[in-house]
Order: C-alpha cells, then sequence, then structure tokens
C-alpha cells in the first residue's frame, strides 16, 4: 500500500480517540497511582498519557497474553472431550500510544510465532489488532532504538503513526490498510499537513549490532559472560518485561474432571527452563542462561528468524533489580 | 569509604579473600552488586545511600562461591542475613570475612561472628521505619479492606519471582512453586494463583525474613510483597519474643516446639 501522510488537531485527536472508544477496546497508556505507566483498555481520554516514555510491562500480552487457554477437557471414565477455544471471539483491539519500539516488537514476535507453522492464536490476535503508535519527544538513558535500527519516529509494526508537531497537534502517517480503513472512516478528523515541525527526541547510538552479531559467532567459551553475569540472580523480570522474549511454558489444571490446557510466559533467565528430566541441565550456571538470553537476540534470531530479538527499549534494564545493563554489555560485547 | 577501599585491597593483595562482594556504580549511576577479584579495581568499590541491595543473596550462588573465599560488605540487614545462613547451615562462619558497615557508611570492625552477633543485638532489629509506618496504615483498615488492598496488589504480580530471587533466605533450588506432581501452586498468573503464592512466600519466611525489605525493591511492577514478611516479623516477634538473624545457633521459630509455647492462635 503506498502510504500517506496527514495532520490531524489535538481536538481533532480527541475526537477519534473517544469514537474509537465508544465502539471497540482502545489498548492505552496511563499513569497509574503508583506513578507507574500501565496500558489500560477504555480509559478516559483525559487520563491517557502522552508524555511517557516507557510503560512499565510491554504491550505483547495483546498478541501474546501472559496467559492463553489452548483448549478446554473434561475427563469421563474411558474418554476425555476437547473443547477447542473459539477464536473468533477474539475481539479487535486497537493500541493506542504505544512507542516505536514496541511496535516494532511485534514484527520480532511475528519471526517466532509465525516461523514455520503459524501459532493460530497469535496470528488471530495480531489479525484483530489496529495499531496507532506514538512517536517520542521523550527518552533517557536505557533507551537504545538507534543502535538496533530503529528509531524514535521508526514506524515499524504501525498502522497509523502519530508524530507531536511543535504548535500541539500531531502529523498522522497511514501506513497499512488496517491504518486507512480508520482514516476513511473518520475522514472528517483529518486534514492535509501543514509543514509544522515534528518534535522528536535524539537517542545516541551505543553499538553497532551487526558488529556484535558478528562478534557473538565465536564467543560462545568467552570468559566474558561469567564475569558479567555474577550479579544476575536469574529471575523471570527481564523476559516478562521485554516486548520481544516469545517463551512459554505449557500447563494442565484440572479441577475435578474438568480442566484446561493454558500457555503462560516463561524466561530462559530461570533455573529450571531447561532442566531435563534425566536430571541434566545443559545451561545449569546462570552465565549459561545470560549467555542464552543475548545469544538468542542477538545471534540465532537475525541468523534463523532475519530479524533481531531486541527494539532497544531498555526495560529489561530499567526493570531489572540488580542494573544488568543489556546495552552496556552489548557495547562491551562488540568489542572482545 | 576509603577505609572500605583500602581493606578490600589489603585483604586481595594478601590472598586472604579471592573476591570483594560490593557496590560499584552502574552506567545510570544506580549502585549495583560487585565482585572484585582484583586488587587494582578496588576503587571501583563504593558505598552510600544508593547501596541498598542486600548482597547477603550471592553467598549461595554457585557461580560466586566458585571464586573462592569472600569477604562481603554487610550492613545490618547483611549481618542478620549471614546469621540466618549459618544458623540454616547454608554457609560456613570460616569462609566469609564480614567487612561491616555502619548507616553512616563508616567501615566497623567485625573480626568475628561472635563480635558481629554483639553489633547485631545492640542495634534496632524492628522493620525499617518507613514500613513501620505503611504496616501502621494497613493494619487499620478492616479485615474485608485489607484484603481488597492485597487482591488489588497482587492482581499486578506477573509470576516473574524477582521477590524471591532477590531474598538471601529464599535460596532453595527447587521451589514449592516449581513443583508440579502435586502442582500445589497454579504455575499461571491470576490473582488467585498470584494469592496462593504470595501466601506461601510469606509463610516460608515466617520467623526467618530479617526485614531488609530486598523483595518490595526489587518487584518489576511495585508491589510491596515485602510488607507481607515484615508483617510476619512483628508477629514472630509478638508471640515469641526473638528477631530472625540474631544468632548462630537459633533455630526457626516456625518449626520448633516447646512445651511452654503460647498456643493461644491455635482455635
Ligand atoms: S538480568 Fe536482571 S532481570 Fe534478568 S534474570 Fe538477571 S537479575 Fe533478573
Ligand atoms: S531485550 Fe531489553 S531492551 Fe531489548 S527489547 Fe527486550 S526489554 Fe527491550
Ligand atoms: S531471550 Fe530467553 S526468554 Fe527471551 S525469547 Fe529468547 S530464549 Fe526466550
Ligand atoms: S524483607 Fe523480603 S527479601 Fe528481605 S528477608 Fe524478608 S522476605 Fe527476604
Ligand atoms: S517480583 Fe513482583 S511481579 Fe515478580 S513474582 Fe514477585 S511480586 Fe510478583
Amino acid at each position: 500500500m503506498e502510504t500517506s501522510r496527514k495532520l490531524i488537531r489535538k481536538q481533532s485527536l480527541e475526537k477519534l480517540y473517544n469514537q474509537l472508544s465508544a465502539t471497540r477496546k482502545v489498548y492505552a497508556p496511563v499513569i497509574a497511582d503508583d506513578k507507574q505507566v500501565e496500558f489500560k483498555y477504555n480509559p478516559g481520554f483525559a487520563e491517557v498519557t502522552f508524555e511517557h516514555i516507557r510503560s512499565t510491562l510491554s504491550v505483547k500480552n495483546i498478541a501474546f497474553p501472559k496467559v492463553e487457554n489452548l483448549f478446554l477437557y473434561s475427563n469421563g471414565k474411558t474418554e476425555s472431550t476437547i473443547t477447542d477455544i473459539d477464536l473468533n471471539k477474539i475481539p479487535e483491539v486497537v493500541l493506542w500510544g504505544s512507542h516505536p519500539c514496541d511496535n516494532a516488537a511485534f514484527d520480532a514476535l511475528r519471526s517466532i510465532f509465525e516461523w514455520d507453522i503459524k501459532d493460530e492464536f497469535f496470528s488471530k490476535r495480531m489479525e484483530k489488532l489496529v495499531v496507532i503508535g506514538l512517536s517520542c519527544h521523550l527518552s533517557d538513558a536505557y533507551c537504545f532504538c538507534t543502535s538496533v535500527g530503529l528509531a524514535p519516529n521508526s514506524s515499524k509494526g504501525s498502522d497509523i503513526l502519530l508524530s507531536p508537531l511543535h504548535n500541539g497537534d500531531y502529523q498522522a502517517d497511514i501506513l497499512t490498510e488496517k491504518g486507512a480503513s480508520i482514516v476513511n472512516s473518520f475522514s472528517e478528523l483529518f486534514e492535509s499537513t501543514s509543514g509544522e515541525e515534528v518534535v522528536l527526541t535524539t537517542v545516541k547510538q551505543k553499538f553497532d549490532h551487526e558488529k556484535v552479531t558478528s562478534k557473538l559467532n565465536g564467543a560462545f567459551e568467552h570468559p566474558f559472560w561469567v564475569e558479567n553475569s555474577l550479579r544476575c540472580i536469574g529471575c523471570g523480570a527481564c523476559a516478562y518485561v521485554c516486548p520481544t522474549c516469545a517463551c512459554f511454558d505449557i500447563q494442565d489444571e484440572t479441577r475435578g474432571k474438568n480442566g484446561k490446557r493454558y500457555r503462560s510466559w516463561d524466561s530462559c533467565g530461570f533455573s529450571m527452563f531447561t532442566l531435563h528430566t534425566s536430571g541434566h541441565n545443559p545451561r545449569n550456571v546462570q552465565s549459561a542462561r545470560w549467555r542464552q538470553r543475548i545469544m538468542h537476540k542477538f545471534s540465532y534470531m537475525p541468523d534463523r528468524n532475519q530479524s533481531l530479538g531486541c527494539v532497544g527499549c531498555g526495560r529489561c534494564s530499567s526493570g531489572c533489580p540488580v542494573d544488568m545493563n543489556i546495552a552496556e554489555q552489548l557495547e562491551a560485547l562488540q568489542n572482545i | 569509604m576509603n577505609n572500605l577501599i583500602a581493606r578490600a585491597k589489603e585483604l586481595l593483595e594478601n590472598k586472604i579473600v579471592q573476591v570483594i562482594v560490593g557496590y560499584e556504580a552502574g552506567p545510570t549511576g544506580v549502585a549495583r552488586p560487585a565482585f572484585i577479584t582484583n586488587p587494582a579495581k578496588a576503587d571501583l568499590l563504593i558505598y552510600d545511600e544508593r547501596c541498598v541491595q542486600n548482597l547477603a543473596v550471592y553467598l549461595t550462588k554457585p557461580e560466586v562461591r566458585n571464586l573462592g573465599k569472600m569477604a562481603i560488605v554487610a550492613t545490618l540487614p547483611v549481618m542478620r542475613s549471614i546469621m540466618m545462613l549459618i544458623s540454616e547451615q547454608q554457609i560456613f562462619a570460616d569462609n566469609i570475612i564480614v567487612l561491616g558497615v555502619s548507616s553512616d557508611g563508616s567501615l566497623l570492625d567485625i573480626a568475628d561472628i561472635k563480635v558481629m552477633q554483639a553489633y547485631i543485638e545492640k542495634s534496632d532489629l524492628g522493620n525499617p521505619v518507613k514500613d513501620r509506618a505503611l504496616l501502621v496504615e494497613l493494619n487499620k483498615l478492616s479485615k474485608e479492606e485489607r484484603f481488597a488492598y492485597w487482591q488489588k496488589e497482587l492482581s499486578k504480580c506477573i509470576k516473574c519471582y524477582a521477590c524471591r530471587q532477590a531474598c538471601p533466605l529464599c535460596y532453595c533450588t527447587r521451589c514449592t512453586v516449581e513443583v508440579n506432581q502435586p502442582q500445589w501452586i497454579p504455575v499461571q498468573s491470576n490473582t488467585h494463583g498470584n494469592m496462593e503464592w504470595h501466601i506461601l512466600r510469606a509463610m516460608h519466611l515466617a520467623g526467618r525474613c530479617i526485614s531488609c525489605g530486598e523483595c518490595g525493591r526489587a518487584c518489576p511492577v511495585g508491589i510491596p510483597c515485602h510488607l507481607l514478611t515484615m508483617q510476619l516479623a512483628d508477629e514472630v516477634h509478638n508471640y515469641f519474643k526473638v528477631y530472625a538473624g540474631t544468632s548462630e545457633k537459633m533455630s526457626s521459630v516456625l518449626s520448633t516446639f516447646e512445651p511452654n509455647d503460647k498456643e493461644s492462635f491455635i482455635i
């Protein structure tokens, strides 16, 4: 599709939000009582923030919820009956005001969930998702989008990308059919561009990701991993807040005769993640798990999925209880 | 702090220890754990109000232990954690040198465990002042309101287990939540399952929690889960008049029976 650019005034933006919110689920960022930035369904427009840097959790749960039921079962005397989940019940969702890194992360997730066999849950959720992204006019020391081939105004993953203008209005880039269909339904709210300049933050490039990827090839046994992961306590925080981490666990939960099989987020940082039934664990120490985290994102994924596994959002680092700073480590890795 | 650096250098140069576990400043200015093995790098060590993490969690980590004998920068909560770990036979007192620091940052002379015990005994062992105030507020609520408060807080939990991993006393190599035959606690994160997880965690730490607050600090979504274990530390003190981590021979309150125990809470 040919992309196009329009202008949407501040008042019209509010109208657009309210009209979308009246007819569908809109997932938008708000600042909660405890000052954490979280996405909520259909908050009032006044509550929606345009001033956040990063939400505590990413928005990946729209396509890859922390818990997804895969099927239900009921155990009879001799046989069980299985009921599939009706994927058509998955609602249409408009993701509002998510930043370019988070939107690009949907592509990274797609490279995993639609790698060879399509994951029907993920694909259905993506099909029902419309992304109205928001370029960044704020950033902090944890941001490093520019080191992983992105920028504060990358359009990757967005259907419409809003960018703030100096006078408080917004530029709207219409990037996909889904985006165009929203703009067409509310065409009275969009105008021709005014030539006003976009306000963008600058994010300093910290490393060259291609250099990192080439250094990682052959760095498996490097002492770097032990030296730089001693303080990692092996929790799941980094993977759970990360917009591109896709690992999950599958469990059955039965109450009486009935039960369900579900999947829920998992992390390669946990000590039991690769524990075999034999008792052998190929990643039996934390350094091996930390190495996996970096290798997966910067070596295995580029190699096998033609996508980096990191969008530079910085959440894993700002959320890590012991300041494992991934950008700092990648910067060091390009020079080992 | 200069004393700390000088002492660290001396310990490494004379090969009395192989590693110093302390704090350094990260690239964003946040203080974080550091593992210094080379005396020339001892200058990286810092100690100031940013240094809040409970370093005792590293005493039981295999790859840190592999480095050899260690000296550890220890505030009061770290010292109390060390006491607990000795009393629970997780570490040997002889294998660690305690670089005690007082709340104003000066280096203490902790020659051995007896000296450490004396220092702990003369310190304020109640919960930290700001947490005490939060608990007072919570305890003013009715049972129903308090339940609603925790339901709301715990519904945010994503079961990343950072609270568990950050706690020096959650050292089990296989946590109950990882046992799935039978599965005691649901793996999925939902309000009900999250509450079960937190009740379990609190009960496993009752009488063992040394009130460092690390679990709450570690939580990426800001759940004050340390208040649960701190409340139990208060309860244990009310019933049994003991504080955790005060002696190397302490037996765990909840796994010890004494004929003269008060049993007023047993219905
Ligand atoms: S890097 Fe940080 S957040 Fe990730 S497992 Fe290690 S301690 Fe947890
Ligand atoms: S690895 Fe860290 S910086 Fe990269 S996408 Fe995940 S959370 Fe963001
Ligand atoms: S980095 Fe680890 S948790 Fe994240 S997707 Fe890769 S293997 Fe899974
Ligand atoms: S406050 Fe939390 S981290 Fe500290 S000892 Fe108690 S339970 Fe463990
Ligand atoms: S650290 Fe927070 S989110 Fe993670 S398991 Fe503990 S309470 Fe839940």
